[in-house]
């Protein structure tokens, strides 16, 4: 039922992508793809922070991971994109398991320090091994609209397309993976450990797991983020990105998918948007450059005061409040809202 | 999952918070200009013209690793502009620039180029900042048959006409102004011996292949390149003395300028110091001197420490007050740029907007995007840099010269004549012997 439940879910998505990327200009259609790309990445962060209850501050190099797999692939194989994406994704997810097993032995602050060392450390490697990774300029990719769209099919449309597929199939398969037997155990295993274990759970190979999954999320969300940008440096995968990952996984809310989305949508837009106003207001100062940086920590701030548990916790607050006959007791203290959302559909 | 995510979320609202900090620490002005001036004859010739105005975007480091000093180019491209707007604009038409921040970071380059050309429908690119992150956009805006114009950056590969006949380089690139610094350290200070220090990209890479052209290989005893994420070069000038190297060329940006002076400092090491044009700026490079000086504890005087540096220069000097140029330049920087300092990155911006709106008075009263590539092609009159542009259907490279100049009391000092050359390894470094026009009373092309 619930795998029926999430298709459904999944083609209305597809539908309302389409008519929107068809009445959008180009630009839009470029953010739209931008923005599933991040869906991606951040859909895999929420699972491995939100129901495994771990942190990881290096999602943003096992981007670059799936980032360079791909471009390497696409310009010296030439391999269809299709086969390129799987490849991606398949070695982030291995380099996601030897961070795993290490970081399976490490809890809270250290686990965040040995994952930030991986997002510091990673993208100097491009730089280090110039003749590979193309340094500082890193490498250029291509990318065409298939023959059978026409000639004159827009790329950006073409992105957009490509890259909503890859985030509405990725968020099928989590929602799944959430609510099965794996899903359930994370919960527990994340709830306590020590009962976990007690109840028959490896609790190890459990969290290993869950690295893997973001980390092929993270992989798929970079080498998307590959051909959408054209261009795989390692100026783009900075300590910056992995934590604007996490933020958006927060604000969104923790462990919520439909959160990842509303995480994504501030992570693209609210830049563009705030110095849009910024400039349509005239504000020539000093100051202008820095607005989008200070809207965002506002934003954070906000949410965090507001909807503790989240955007998608605040969505779900106030549907509740004007659904005649739901009891308002029923709302949760923050933190419980990201592991209510499965808990409601009574899988345990 | 209560436990955890309670512990969990502060965390990262911290972290989040810490990286505001660290992106946040410089800024620019982003302004626009608009008026109207309309002329019955004046029409939509292109995307980003209308009647009364011309809009063109760039990609610009406001905020980031890069922006300290570059952020002010864009700014005072601006000045000129709305001086020009204030004196007739462009056949009557104002110009409009829209910048915004790509944070030196290819993948927002992407993003706010697909900005200004698919949402803001803007007639060309302007002055786009830096070799990784134009790099990026260059096969966009080509495809996309936009006039990708003066980029302000040095790479060689801006003058490919071929495959990227919509783009076109401006200030000299690095092979010519390593040549050009080459043939003066081969005549100055021949036979001794010789140590690099280069940014390890395109730029520095560019920079040696030109100094390789000239200085003889035996001359050179140690090469040494530092990477821009990586402060830390004691290491490299430890080598550089150890080889015994009594002359070093740096391609560097300021920053690093800045630590291979203080570094030597450290050592006792006090070898003569030839140091590319972007790296050299004196106001610049004495308050970097300073700053880190008092980081680690100690004072210093920028201009004490900047004294003798040789470098060279495309610009005339922006100490040389009884310059034309220079003149025109500082009353519009006074009149609508006061907050910025006069310096060398002011003084870029200003010019390259200059050869902006000579281009954009040739391409014509009503202009396509194709008229303006024509019209570089067709070749620009000199203006405000010291040697000839290359501009033609088959070379897109832009300056050919620069002379050589001595920091002197916070002022780059000339020293001889502009030397000319081109960035094949076989062609001599030449004196050029035509001379610089003067500004034009009205301050317009």
């Amino acid at each position: 039922m619930t795998l029926l439940r999430h298709l459904a879910a999944a083609v209305l998505a597809a539908v309302v992508v389409a008519i929107l990327t068809i009445q959008l200009n180009a630009f839009r259609d470029y953010q739209i793809a931008e923005i599933a790309c991040y869906v991606v990445a951040v859909a895999g962060l929420t699972v491995l922070v939100g129901l495994s209850g771990q942190i990881s501050l290096g999602n943003g190099a096992l981007m670059a991971v799936g980032a360079y797999a791909a471009g390497l692939l696409l310009i010296h194989l030439q391999w269809p994109l299709a086969g390129v994406l799987a490849a991606a994704t398949a070695i982030s997810a291995v380099s996601g398991a030897l961070v795993g097993v290490a970081a399976a032995r490490l809890r809270g602050p250290y686990l965040a320090g040995a994952t930030l060392l991986l997002a510091v450390a990673l993208p100097s490697l491009a730089i280090k091994y110039a003749g590979v990774f193309g340094g500082d300029q890193g490498l250029t990719v291509g990318l065409t609209p298939p023959a059978f769209l026409g000639a004159s099919f827009p790329l950006t449309r073409w992105q957009a397309w490509l890259t909503c597929a890859c985030a509405l199939i990725t968020l099928v398969l989590l929602a799944n993976l959430a609510r099965s037997r794996v899903g359930r155990s994370w919960r527990a295993a994340s709830d306590d450990e020590v009962a976990a274990a007690l109840a028959g759970l490896n609790v190890a190979r459990l969290r290993v797991l869950a690295f893997v999954v973001s980390a092929a999320c993270a992989g798929l969300g970079g080498a998307l983020l590959a051909v959408t940008t054209s261009i795989i440096s390692p100026g783009a995968f900075t300590v910056t990105l992995s934590i604007a990952l996490l933020t958006g996984a927060v604000l969104g809310g923790l462990g919520s998918l439909p959160g990842a989305i509303w995480g994504s949508l501030v992570l693209v837009l609210l830049p563009t948007y705030v110095t849009d106003v910024a400039t349509s207001h005239g504000l020539s100062s000093a100051a202008g450059s820095n607005v989008p940086v200070a809207a965002y920590g506002i934003v954070l701030i906000l949410v965090m005061l507001v909807f503790p548990e989240g955007i998608q916790g605040g969505v779900r607050r106030l549907l509740r409040q004007f659904t005649p006959g739901t009891p308002a007791s029923r709302d949760l203290p923050p933190g419980r809202a990201a592991a209510s959302e499965h808990q409601e559909e009574g899988s345990l | 999952m209560i436990r955890s995510s309670r512990a969990v979320v502060p965390a990262i609202a911290a972290a989040a918070a810490l990286a505001m900090v660290v992106s946040a620490c410089s800024s620019g002005g982003k302004s626009s200009s608009s008026g109207s001036a309309s002329s019955s004859a004046l029409t939509a010739s292109a995307p980003g013209i209308t009647a009364t105005s011309i809009t063109i975007g760039s990609h610009q480091p406001l905020t980031g690793v890069a922006a300290p000093g570059y952020d002010e180019i864009a700014p005072a491209s601006n000045a000129y502009f709305k001086y020009v707007n204030a004196h007739g604009g462009i056949y009557g038409r104002k110009i409009v620039y829209k910048y915004l921040n790509d944070q030196y970071n290819p993948t927002d380059t992407v993003s706010v180029v697909k900005q200004l050309v698919l949402q803001d429908n803007v007639y060309a690119i302007f002055n786009g900042l830096g070799t990784p992150t134009h790099l990026a956009v260059a096969p966009f805006l080509n495809s996309s048959k936009v006039p990708d114009v003066f980029v302000a950056s040095g790479c060689e590969c801006w003058n490919s006409a071929s495959t990227w006949p919509y783009t076109f380089g401006w200030q000299l690139d690095y092979v010519r102004e390593g040549k050009i610094l080459g043939s003066y350290i081969k005549q100055h200070f021949a036979g001794q011996k010789i140590g690099y220090f280069y940014q390890n990209d395109e730029f520095g890479q560019d920079g040696v292949k030109g100094l390789d052209d000239e200085i003889p290989s035996a001359d050179v005893v140690s090469r040494q390149s530092y990477d821009p994420t990586n402060i830390n070069v004691g290491p490299q000038v430890a080598a550089l003395k150890a080889a015994g190297a009594k002359v070093v060329v740096s391609f560097s940006v300021p920053a690093f300028t800045a630590l291979l002076k203080l570094n030597s400092l450290k050592l006792g090491y006090s070898p003569a110091l030839v140091v590319s044009d972007v790296g050299s700026d004196p106001i610049t490079l004495a308050g970097l001197l300073e700053s880190f000086a008092k980081q680690g504890g100690a004072t210093v005087s920028g201009n004490a420490l900047t004294q003798g540096i040789i470098t060279d220069g495309y610009s005339p000097s922006v100490g040389d007050t009884s310059n034309s140029w220079i003149a025109l330049f500082k009353k519009i920087h006074d009149q609508y740029l006061p907050n910025l300092p006069f310096d060398g990155n002011v003084l870029f911006g200003e010019g390259v907007a200059y050869t902006f709106v000579q281009a954009m008075l040739k391409a014509g009263k009503n202009p396509t995007r194709d008229d303006l590539v024509k019209a570089i092609e067709g070749g620009l009159p000199q203006g405000p840099v010291v040697a000839p542009y290359t501009y033609s259907a088959t070379d897109h490279s832009g300056m050919t010269g620069a002379y050589i100049g001595v920091i002197k009391n916070g002022v780059i000092v000339q020293q001889g004549p502009v030397l000319v050359t081109d960035t094949s390894p076989a062609s001599a470094v030449t004196a050029y012997s035509g001379t610089a026009p003067a500004a034009p009373a009205s301050g317009m092309p």
